[in-house]
């Protein structure tokens, strides 16, 4: 019981950062019908800025702070600018054959320009292990999902309570009656892309000090981003939530109890089931025009 | 077919033959894997090209059939009824990913393919006992046709390009046949071919299986070529490759896949004075060609040879059929 619990924690800990790269992902989707296969190397590559940071002296905060500002200035607006907007009038495919070759960009960048070794990156939460009723678990697991689910849960009420959250799905719902009823549409998919380029931020700066910084970390992370926006439901943010967390756990069990080798085989034998049983998805409804 | 395409492609083949000629193991072993990209990248072309369909699990096919025809090489029987059996398994697993993928939103495709590609690779990689694991299988026999041994180079090279053309062979006459043809009736507009009697969903997982069928063909003949197999050769990396070959030549061109494959393959020796950063450049490439000529080079220079040609109707069927 005491093993479970602390499975359970630690699937939910990874699995809440999942879910922010999963959300960041049906954002764009809903945003701008962008499949981004890059997923994985956005959230791989503002580690590394952090590390370019306290390379150049900054304290760690600030060299956070930095990172941030750069993954909204390359992953959000030059992403934007320079790929997908003059992508759109040619449809889907083109663009994700664009993302595709994005990714393997970034991710043969820092293997070349950075390094090809996985780089170790400073812990922001202190490294203590809490013991209750027989289960041992790390402030980091904790303190991973408590920032996650503030950063989802605030973003929910951006979009939900406030006046540009409520432009931003209107955009995102119908474009050429929100342009009509006088939303700035194209401001409000720039946000998208801001926000799923801070979520990505975050996500890596959560994530790296547990698998250190590699320039390869995109792959997985990537494919489980896709795995848990699919499973929860394409078009539902917390849709995304559930896939990530439920993905989490899932991982984390069979990797105990199925066996190490096939531990990554759960979630997508998962997937297949998802796409044959329920389409939408777990949480997702089902969407009246096609995609 | 006019003449002047009949006599050039005359030439070509001509050229082919002529090609490892004198050549240097190196550069016959180029050729060959250049071949064998071709036959995937042609079947990954019928898919995404001719059907809309991305697939990202044409390397995964590759290895079905590499695997296949290793072990049953390996075990005596002759390449000839190995390398059948690989391509009907490709066919027969390309119509079950297909037949649920396709019943859904047209996407799907492209995500249960990416999960089977990731899935294929834990399997060869951990049922050690059958595939030997991370360190593959080795020293699988090369074939002998009509009693010649394809042990050398340049007789496999011969070997291929036989498969190769029939393999163009029989591409050009499914594009060419009624059934080949829906499809480009569904590109151009799938409302009317529809009402027209046309039903999609097989269409589409038709040319989905045959284009896996294709990629197994390609396995089957690498196992030989290389004589060393191993999952790694097999990695949803390489889908992603064969889909970026598929499109910088042109998808939905008969000849971009050939041509893509020539890229890949001959682009690194090219740039090879780049070193490590010849996948930078590569991938900095695409990006800027979808952004300027989303039909490839074949279509970038269509594009161009148009500009002196004026009152040619550029492709406009291709906005249709490039949407995922």
């Amino acid at each position: 019981m005491a093993e479970l619990i602390q499975i359970l924690i630690s699937g939910l800990a990874a699995g809440s950062i999942y879910a922010l790269a999963a959300v960041g992902f049906t954002l764009l989707w809903q945003a701008s019908q962008t499949i981004n296969f890059a997923q994985g190397e956005f959230v791989m590559l503002p580690a590394f800025f952090v590390l370019v940071g306290m390379g150049l002296g900054l304290p760690m905060w600030p060299a956070i702070g930095f990172s941030l500002l750069l993954s909204l200035l390359i992953l959000g607006v030059a992403f934007k600018k320079l790929v997908v907007e003059p992508m759109l009038p040619h449809g889907t495919l083109p663009l994700v054959i664009a993302t595709i070759a994005l990714g393997l960009l970034m991710k043969e960048s820092v293997k070349e320009f950075y390094g090809a070794t996985a780089q170790p990156f400073p812990a922001i939460f202190p490294q203590k292990v809490y013991h209750f009723a027989g289960a041992s678990v790390s402030a980091q697991d904790i303190g991973n999902l408590i920032v996650s689910m503030l950063a989802i849960g605030g973003l929910q009420l951006f979009l939900n309570r406030t006046r540009t959250g409520r432009c931003m799905q209107a955009s995102a719902q119908n474009p050429a009656v929100a342009e009509i009823l006088g939303v700035d549409v194209k401001r409000m998919v720039m946000y998208t892309f801001l926000i799923n380029a801070a979520l990505a931020t975050i996500a890596s700066v959560l994530i790296s000090p547990i698998y250190l910084a590699k320039f390869s970390n995109g792959e997985t992370l990537g494919l489980v981003a896709f795995i848990a926006a699919i499973v929860g439901g394409f078009n539902q943010i917390r849709g995304a939530l559930v896939g990530g967390l439920l993905i989490g756990v899932i991982d984390n069990l069979s990797a105990v109890y199925v066996s190490a080798e096939y531990r990554s085989a759960m979630p997508l034998i998962l997937l297949i089931a998802i796409i044959l049983l329920r389409p939408q998805g777990l949480l997702g409804t089902k969407e009246g025009r096609a995609v | 077919m006019t003449r002047t395409r009949i006599i050039l492609i005359v030439l070509g083949i001509a050229a082919l033959v002529a090609a490892p000629i004198g050549q240097g193991n190196y550069i016959i072993y180029t050729l060959t894997s250049w071949l064998l990209f071709s036959i995937s990248a042609m079947g990954l072309n019928l898919t995404l090209g001719y059907a809309g369909q991305v697939s990202l699990a044409q390397a995964g096919f590759m290895g079905i059939g590499a695997y296949v025809t290793a072990l049953l090489t390996l075990a005596g029987v002759p390449w000839i009824a190995a390398a059948l059996i690989s391509i009907t398994s490709c066919f027969a697993v390309g119509l079950l990913l297909g037949w649920p993928a396709l019943r859904v939103q047209h996407h799907f495709l492209a995500f249960v393919t990416l999960a089977f590609n990731t899935l294929l690779f834990l399997v060869l990689r951990n049922e050690e006992e059958i595939t030997g694991g991370s360190f593959g299988l080795v020293g699988m026999p090369r074939p002998s046709v009509l009693g010649i041994a394809t042990d050398s180079n340049l007789n496999f090279y011969y070997f291929a390009l036989a498969c190769f053309l029939i393999s163009a062979f029989v591409m050009w006459w499914i594009l060419r046949s009624p059934w080949g043809r829906a499809f480009k009736a569904l590109r151009e507009n799938p409302i009317r071919a529809e009402s027209l009697g046309l039903k999609i969903r097989r269409q589409t997982l038709l040319a989905f299986a045959i284009g896996s069928a294709f990629g197994g063909l390609a396995g089957a003949l690498q196992s030989p070529l290389v004589q060393f197999i191993e999952p790694g050769s097999f990695a949803l990396i390489h889908s992603l490759k064969l889909l970026l070959m598929v499109v910088v030549g042109g998808a939905g061109f008969f000849f971009g896949p050939m041509l893509g494959a020539a890229v890949v393959i001959l682009l690194p020796e090219l740039l090879r004075f780049t070193e490590g950063y010849y996948l930078i450049i590569y991938s900095a490439l695409v990006i800027v060609l979808m952004v300027f000529s989303p039909q490839g080079l074949i279509g970038l220079g269509q594009k161009i040879w148009n500009q002196f040609r004026p009152r040619h109707e550029t492709r406009r069927d291709m906005k249709k059929g490039f949407q995922l």
